[in-house]
């Protein structure tokens, strides 16, 4: 009862919008909400469900965003030809490299082996470089203004968003075999740190995914809008529902994005509700709730961890490349913690962690409040200074702080619902 | 010659820079290290309690400068500071008592506490966003150069130059400063003592009659001025900018939890550890080894392992591979 409530009222929220702004800009709320219930729903299986504390989102959700340039941006055939097999044949003697060491460190003991895997580190690092670093230069010289990458496979857009999700889980992998199992605090560090190298790489690695050029004008699962338009089919319908053309070609455009999200989101909801009523699901939070008891109940705990935390990731990457798609671009400038790790943590506690559907709604609730903030924040300042001298510098400073309002409401709002209701809105059963 | 040379490059290039920044981290590391010794958790917040100290400290700067206030060749800001520290610790205070204290009181899980200090850090980095902006300040002023690179080269001869800037040699001294004040206040000082005491064995400490109120607050007394002098210092060296404050979190806990979290000692070397690779891996050492090597073995490329943006990349493998290895830190920190 709580649960539809609470899912009516934040509908409501979101039609409101559509009464007193524009349904362009309530479609906006709805899907970038849709998008962001899939990230909480990804770190509320993490924490709700096995306790695990993941502060790298951004990372996982920028490589999910990559996975869409990857999939569905045509190849550039001349920086292939340039430097591709360069590429490839570094990045295969980069990992020849780090298994040698792994090798040498595990087949080796006493003296021998702190120097003799730094030896093959240093050794294969200088290859790599020299095998990678002359490719990297050709490609990057392809008509840099619009190409110098590899570009992507060409294929349909949407099997980026799966693919997404295994790049994802490809690096959970990696951080997780590290990181868990040392402490909690520990892997907070761990996936902050991995989060901001997997920006690093993006804003760098040029030849990747063109770094800070960003790619833009990525192939979109929907119609164009202009085509909408030209199409006379599409006006007449528009004229019978009493819009005009524009109008009614971004709002068409915007549902068709909102249906597959939705898609997507039902899809992993119900998935993530079976995971947490099966057997498997009162193990993780048997897990959680006590490590000790579990593993001496002969549970793998380090194992379900690992497993936890990858689906948990993958989900993320699905999320990021759902969101890289709805932009049409690849900004990596415009990856934030705070936006993107952070937020998306608000959601999941706000909502109830432990929770699905509390996470889903979280995420709706929360995008919803990060938008509107700051119309709101406008009017509470116009408001608070409507009394002072027009020009005096208070009062433009006032107005220009209100954008950074929303951080500072983000943050109270999570301290209250910690200390007021700290098992969110909807409590796990 | 030209290994003086070399050396007067390696100076300028990477030990001047490294140890100044790795005092700055130590600073910072202390503070991380302090929070996790006595309160028991990780403070995500610390970056911008940094920020906000740094910030107060700003305004001071700029007020005194429009009063006409000034050093001579020192900064201004060196006066500001104990303003900053005023700020910051006012704002913990008050912090830790409508916050922290409630799940003290309640014996909350450390994990519970980190998301609280979560949302403190957006609460600050609104603030710092909200009463100074987001964008870059620099509010140093003074004497830039102590040695400036030209000076050098005239005064030695020598090819290379080396600059030492004030900030760099302010940095340096302030810090053993309260690096010092620091460690005899923990070592001689009843308080500093009963501090240590809480923070070895909390039931013993609290039978003894310790009052644990008190050491929390004498705790965020010092975190504040550490965090204020850290942000001031590493602001004067670079510049002021919110966002990137927020970003020294990383390297912040990778120096303390490298060294051993909850061990100050350990704080300071991890901080140096995280600073000198940090700027030895990201360096282009081609000047250098030309000066060092014999001519046929002169190398072709910038010799740079990788490049300045990958920063972060460094304190998190060096991060990675001390856990990994000796999970408690090089010395030994409480592992929990």
């Amino acid at each position: 009862m709580r649960t539809v409530l609470l899912f009516a009222a934040v509908a409501g929220l979101i039609l409101g919008t559509g009464f007193l702004q524009s349904w362009n800009s309530a479609l906006l709320i709805l899907n970038m909400g849709l998008i962001s219930a899939v990230m909480a729903l990804g770190v509320n299986l993490q924490w709700g469900l096995a306790g695990l504390f993941n502060v790298g989102v951004m990372g996982f959700v920028a490589l999910g965003g990559l996975a869409v340039v990857l999939i569905s941006m045509p190849p550039v055939s001349a920086a292939w030809q340039a430097g591709g097999g360069g590429i490839l044949l570094g990045l295969v003697l980069g990992a020849a490299t780090i298994v040698a060491a792994v090798l040498v460190w595990s087949r080796t003991s006493g003296k021998m082996r702190g120097w003799g895997t730094a030896a093959v580190l240093l050794v294969g690092l200088v290859i790599y470089r020299m095998v990678l670093d002359p490719s990297v230069e050709a490609v990057e010289a392809v008509d840099p203004a619009l190409a110098g990458y590899l570009g992507g496979l060409g294929l349909p857009v949407l099997l980026a968003w799966p693919v997404g999700g295994l790049l994802a889980a490809g690096a959970a992998y990696v951080i997780g075999k590290t990181a868990l199992g040392l402490r909690s605090d520990y892997l907070a560090i761990a996936t902050l740190g991995i989060a901001e190298i997997i920006i690093a790489i993006l804003k760098n690695e040029d030849w990747l995914a063109r770094g800070v050029k960003n790619v833009i004008g990525l192939p979109r699962p929907v119609p164009y809008e202009v085509d909408l338009q030209n199409d006379p089919a599409f006006v007449e319908r528009a004229a019978g529902f009493g819009m005009d053309a524009t109008t009614a070609s971004t709002v068409y455009v915007k549902v068709e994005y909102g249906l597959l999200f939705a898609a997507v989101l039902i899809v992993l909801l119900v998935l993530a509700q079976l995971a947490l009523n099966s057997p498997w699901g009162r193990m993780m939070r048997a897990i959680r709730d006590n490590e000790t008891a579990a593993r001496a109940m002969g549970k793998d705990v380090t194992a379900r961890h690992l497993q936890v935390f990858i689906l948990g990731s993958a989900i993320c990457g699905i999320a990021g490349a759902m969101m890289t798609t709805l932009d049409g671009q690849l900004t990596p400038g415009s990856y934030q913690p705070l936006r993107y790790t952070f937020l998306i943590w608000v959601m999941v506690i706000v909502g109830g962690s432990g929770n699905n559907l509390g996470a889903v709604l979280g995420g709706f609730l929360i995008w919803f409040l990060w938008v509107q903030v700051e119309p709101m924040g406008h009017l509470l300042m116009s408001l608070i200074t409507a009394g002072m001298a027009d020009g005096s510098w208070l009062k433009d400073h006032l107005l220009d702080s209100v954008q950074h309002m929303r951080l500072l409401t983000m943050g109270i709002i999570l301290l209250l619902v910690l200390r007021l209701n700290p098992r969110g809105l909807l409590p796990e059963r | 010659m030209d290994l003086l040379n070399g050396f007067v490059a390696l100076a300028n290039f990477v030990l001047i820079p490294a140890i100044a920044y790795g005092s700055q981290l130590a600073l910072g590391a202390l503070g991380v290290t302090l929070i996790y010794g006595i309160l028991r958790f990780s403070n995500f917040a610390h970056g911008d309690t940094m920020a906000v100290g740094t910030m107060v400290a700003v305004l001071a700067t700029w007020g005194l400068q429009a009063m006409g206030v000034s050093l001579g060749p020192l900064p201004t800001a060196l006066l500001a500071i104990p303003v900053g520290i005023l700020g910051a610790t006012a704002l913990v205070l008050l912090t830790d008592k409508y916050v922290y204290k409630f799940y003290r009181a309640q014996k909350a899980k450390p994990v519970i506490l980190v998301i609280v200090s979560m949302g403190v850090m957006f609460i600050y980095n609104g603030l710092t966003r909200i009463i100074i902006g987001p964008d870059d300040y620099r509010f140093a002023d003074g004497e830039r150069f102590v040695i400036s690179a030209r000076t050098f080269r005239d005064m030695t001869g020598l090819e290379e130059g080396l600059a030492l800037r004030t900030t760099q040699v302010i940095t340096v001294i302030t810090a053993i400063v309260v690096v010092a004040a620091l460690f005899w206040f923990l070592n001689k000082t009843r308080t500093g003592k009963s501090m240590r005491a809480f923070s070895d064995n909390e039931d013993l400490a609290l039978l003894s009659g310790i009052n644990p109120e008190r050491v929390v607050l004498v705790t965020w007394l010092i975190v504040a001025s550490l965090a204020t002098v850290a942000g001031v210092l590493y602001g004067l060296d670079k510049s002021f900018k919110a966002f990137t404050y927020f970003q020294l979190l990383l390297p912040i806990f990778a120096a303390a939890i490298v060294g051993g979290l909850g061990n100050p000692l350990g704080a300071i070397a991890g901080g140096f550890v995280i600073a000198f690779s940090e700027v030895g891996i990201t360096y282009a050492w081609k000047k250098v080894l030309t000066y060092m090597l014999p001519p046929a073995l002169e190398p072709e490329g910038l010799v740079q392992i990788l490049s300045t943006e990958y920063k972060f990349a460094v304190s998190f493998v060096i991060l990675v591979i001390v856990l990994l290895f000796r999970p408690t830190g090089l010395f030994r920190g409480k592992s929990l």
